[in-house]
């Protein structure tokens, strides 16, 4: 095997790690997918401190209209669209996107393939550096004149195409450049992942054999690849409209507004499923180890994943129901969006199932898994209700919407997200976490989260639609009892906001004086635990691991331990 | 589940409202399945000393059974739902019905216009009655509408009415609507379009036969503008 | 410079890594170009108009190029040949071939456009020369790049070295020629 051949080379790496690199070389520079992964990581974190500052901003202006928001002031209607355009901007792009699958991705899959780095490290550390370049990109467009783009994250022309419709002459064009950046830089990173994984895993580790977390990374990483490119071309015109006066979204001469928002959906609906999949795959790997029970239906699961990313292709229009697209399209879009919640409610119920006969232990991480499948589940039936087109009518842009995808995407981005940081902390950073602090943190967020968003539902039901500074111009939705929800939203989310401390405080005290973590503190089977914590540069030492069975063989019958870790013979 | 918040004033509202209940009610029944089904587990597999977990594949026919036959049931549950809402659509969006008078709705940022038939019963004529932001329309008369826009993307939404559509500069989008009850109503803009789009309302007027005819008479004159409020 | 990580040597999936992700970028590469050119075609379908426009492209320009493109894909086919043989040497005189080809498309397309933009067709004068700029000028971007890696590849090729990628550069220069040939209908002959 290839292996052998390069084994020299290897222990020439190794050679090298005993040598005293500078720190910027080390940890602004690294090729090491480890590294990179903690910038993404670090970068996807100050990020969303970032988003969730925008969403208190707007939400303190929702609840109390015209009041000095400490902190910022008064939010003008200008300001409050460029927080909104901004906030759903910087937390699918900025966070979701580079810690679920740039974070995770860059972590897990080497480890959990058992291989010491990423098939293209330079590539890997080139992806990163564009990516920090379009966050400087976005943070820079907000301070230019007209301020930040205003125009919704869906950016639909002509409003976002034309500085005099928009009124952010630059700071349309510097979002639009920043969204492209990040795309290449995720097109770069997913090309990676998917070549590491098909290529380098150790030696005897079957298709059936990679932990569902990396398969998950994978499937989301083609879809992106696959879904993305229509978004570039569109991004590049709708640049020239922008800059240099064409006109292919501007119907007075001879273009199409609506064209961008098929080229935005066909990307944009995928992508929801490019930032779940992760997601759903360190769910399933925290729950595994955490219940000590072999994932129901591995197979199953992954086909049901596999089909729902390539269904994910045919159901972007109905984010278009009342956009002016032909009627009779509704009526296909009504049936490919809802046969997309079989899949995806056979991957939960398979989740679900996997806890039956199980030996759960609720520590942190095993909370955060479980409470991603009980909101998740919010998320994905109120989705039921917006993929209908009938019922779409009323719904579309109310806050039943936005109550909708924020049951997924806060699920999806910061509960999965801790789930797989309070999973893989000790093996990131050698320590173990502080359990009592994780649990306030974890009831601390979880319950001002649906304290945030149950109310929007009902909001929504009663019509108030969205993108709205304030709600007093319309006497439908300027009622009392509608403005104490919104003040009960947005109080929750300070009390959530507040919770986070807790987090960063545990992050500060179990790095500082957590117990030294073991290499496999939880008794788990997959590799990464095989290498010690925090594995070392080109992780496994001298000898690479070898598989020899699925990644989740807990409490075979055949073994007197509860746990049958992939590497060990027999 | 939504008239205890918004009065039907349309004929289709009531048919849109019986599709979200619909939903509801379906959608409604596996969540509160699954939540319990799912905390039953975590509390009856919760760690016990002694008591070690068993080995579940979920491969086998017999195991798989506990998702497939849940997975069909959802199918069926999808069926009825599609039905219910493509039907629905198909009535307020895709068949129009003959109108008998038309109105029409531009939009631009950030005020509705609105130009209304004369007592000729037509638009484009003389005697025109323009408002801004004031919609008149008689009680019991089918209504087309003609959706345009003079800039962005606006969208014509009538809370009562269950009714929205996008109005898309360059283009001419005909819907239709016939109200069921008088009274003073929210219009309002559902689609973001720029810094007013916070203050893009408007006010429609649903009035019996007479209460419709005295509006018209007092507008004898062709133009005439009034503001919201 | 530390050698390769372990990971870059494995092979699991039978495809060498090289290879594979050149292939990845080509799927990423054929999804951009697809939603630029399906956006092209329903606009195109929707505007009779444009006819008028298009027929100001000079068919002769674009078939010369389409000419010189395949040509300099011959050489890369032989390139491939050469560096299988282990003949880094010819591999590289072959690349440089390849390369001048991209060269030749490249001022040839310059020179035309210059002609063009002479006459007033600009990329805002109308929706059809948005079109036929930002497509053409993104495939352009993609033979002067090309072209680039080619002359970076066949400067070590030439040392015999790292002759795997000559292959590589040949599967991308053949994508970017396919890319031509659907955008010389569909610019120049569709009048």
């Amino acid at each position: 095997m290839a292996e052998t051949i390069a084994t020299p080379g290897a222990h020439d790496d190794h050679g090298h790690e005993h040598h005293d690199e500078g720190w910027v070389k080390k940890y602004l520079f690294s090729t090491d997918h480890k590294i990179i992964a903690m910038q993404y990581m670090f970068t996807g974190m100050a990020m969303a401190v970032i988003g969730g500052f925008f969403a208190y901003a707007f939400r303190m202006q929702l609840a109390f209209p015209g009041m000095e928001v400490p902190l910022w002031g008064v939010v003008t209607s200008a300001e409050y669209n460029s927080l909104v355009t901004n906030h759903g901007t910087i937390m699918i792009f900025w966070v979701a996107m580079p810690v679920l699958i740039a974070a995770f991705g860059n972590y897990l899959i080497p480890l959990m393939c058992g291989v010491d780095d990423m098939v293209f490290p330079r590539l890997n550390r080139l992806s990163y550096q564009i990516f920090f370049v379009s966050a400087v990109v976005l943070i820079w467009s907000f301070f230019v004149e007209g301020g930040g783009f205003g125009g919704a994250w869906t950016a639909y022309p002509p409003l976002s195409a034309k500085a005099e419709y928009s009124l952010t002459p630059s700071g349309a064009s510097l979002w639009l450049i920043a969204v492209a950046l990040e795309f290449v830089a995720f097109l770069m990173g997913g090309i990676n992942f998917v070549t590491t994984a098909m290529n380098s895993r150790a030696k005897g580790m079957g298709i059936y054999d990679i932990p569902m977390v990396v398969w998950m990374i994978v499937i989301a990483s083609i879809l992106f690849m696959a879904s993305v490119g229509p978004l570039i071309a569109g991004a590049v015109m709708l640049f020239f409209d922008q800059q240099l006066g064409t006109a292919f979204f501007d119907p007075a001469q001879g273009g199409d507004p609506i064209l961008w928002q098929h080229l935005f959906w066909f990307f944009g609906h995928p992508e929801v499923y490019v930032v779940l999949l992760p997601a759903m795959g360190i769910v399933a790997d925290v729950i595994c180890v955490m219940g000590r029970k072999k994932l129901f239906a591995y197979r199953t699961v992954l086909f049901t994943a596999i089909g729902t990313g390539v269904l994910s292709f045919t159901v972007w229009a109905h984010h278009q129901f009342i956009a002016g697209i032909d009627p009779r399209m509704a009526h296909v879009f009504t049936i490919t969006t809802l046969l997309i919640s079989i899949p995806i409610a056979e991957m939960c119920f398979c989740y679900i199932a996997t806890l039956y006969g199980g030996s759960l232990t609720l520590n942190t991480p095993m909370l955060w898994a479980l409470s991603f499948i009980a909101t998740f589940l919010i998320g994905g039936v109120t989705g039921i209700f917006l993929g209908a087109s009938g019922a779409d009518i009323y719904f579309h842009d109310t806050y039943f919407v936005l109550a909708h995808f924020h049951y997924t995407f806060f699920p999806i981005a910061i509960i999965g997200t801790f789930a797989g940081f309070t999973f893989w902390f000790p093996k990131m950073f050698g320590r173990m976490m502080n359990e009592t602090l994780g649990k306030i943190h974890f009831w601390g967020t979880i319950i001002p989260f649906n304290l945030i968003f149950l109310p929007l539902f009902v909001l929504g039901a009663a019509g108030q639609h969205r993108r709205i500074y304030n709600y007093d111009n319309f006497p439908e939705l300027a009622l009392p009892w509608m403005q104490d929800l919104r003040i009960l939203a947005t109080l929750s989310l300070i009390v959530m906001l507040g919770f986070q401390l807790v987090f960063f405080y545990n992050c500060y005290v179990s790095l500082r004086r957590g117990k030294k973590a073991p290499a496999n503190p939880w008794n788990a089977n997959t590799l990464e635990w095989l290498a010690p914590s925090p594995p070392p540069h080109g992780n496994f030492g001298d000898k690479l691991p070898e598989v020899y069975r699925g990644p989740y063989e807990y409490n075979h019958p055949d073994r007197s331990e509860d746990f049958w870790p992939q590497h060990v013979p027999n | 589940m939504i008239e205890r918040y918004l009065e039907q004033a349309s004929t289709f509202a009531p048919d849109i409202d019986a599709v979200i209940l619909l939903i509801a009610v379906l959608v409604g029944f596996w969540f509160f399945l699954s939540e319990a089904v799912f905390f039953w587990l975590i509390f009856k597999f919760k760690k016990k000393d002694g008591v070690k977990g068993e080995y579940v594949s979920g491969e086998e026919k017999s195991q798989k059974r506990w998702i497939t036959v849940p997975h069909l049931l959802v199918l069926v549950c999808d069926v009825f739902i599609i039905v219910g809402a493509v039907r629905v659509w198909h009535d307020v969006k895709q068949v129009l019905p003959e109108p008998q008078a038309t109105v029409r709705v531009i939009g631009q940022q950030w005020a509705w216009t609105f130009i209304h038939p004369g007592p000729d019963g037509q638009i484009d004529t003389a005697d025109d009655i323009t408002l801004i932001d004031e919609m008149h329309v008689q009680e019991g008369v089918v209504y087309h509408y003609q959706l345009e826009s003079k800039d962005v993307l606006h969208n014509f939404s009538v809370p009562v009415f269950r009714l929205k559509q996008d109005a898309i500069p360059g283009r001419t989008i005909t819907g239709w609507f016939e109200a069921t009850r008088t009274g003073e109503y929210d219009i309002q803009c559902a689609e973001i379009c720029g810094i007013g789009h916070g203050i893009m309302g408007a006010r429609i007027f649903i009035e019996s036969k007479e209460d419709h005819a005295a509006w018209m008479n007092g507008h004898a004159k062709p133009t005439s503008v009034a503001t919201a409020r | 410079m530390s050698a390769r990580p372990i990971a870059t040597t494995r092979e699991m999936a039978g495809i060498p890594t090289g290879r594979l992700a050149v292939w990845w970028v080509i799927a990423s590469e054929i999804v951009i170009f697809g939603g630029l050119l399906a956006s092209y075609i329903m606009h195109r379908l929707a505007n009779d108009a444009w006819s008028v426009q298009a027929a100001n492209t000079n068919t002769w320009i674009g078939a010369f190029n389409t000419f010189v493109l395949l040509t300099s894909s011959l050489f890369a086919v032989l390139a491939h040949k050469a560096a299988v043989e282990g003949n880094g040497k010819k591999a590289a005189r072959l690349l440089l071939y390849t390369a001048a080809g991209g060269t030749t498309f490249a001022l040839v397309k310059a020179y035309e456009w210059s002609v063009e933009i002479s006459h007033g067709y600009t990329l805002a004068s109308n929706t059809f020369w948005s079109f036929y700029y930002t497509a053409a000028g993104l495939h352009a971007l993609h033979v002067i790049a090309g072209v680039v890696i080619m002359l970076i590849i066949a400067r070590e090729a030439a040392r015999n070295l790292e002759l795997h990628r000559v292959e590589l550069i040949g599967i991308y220069w053949h994508f970017v020629d396919i890319v031509w040939i659907f955008l010389f209908p569909l610019l120049y002959i569709a009048k």
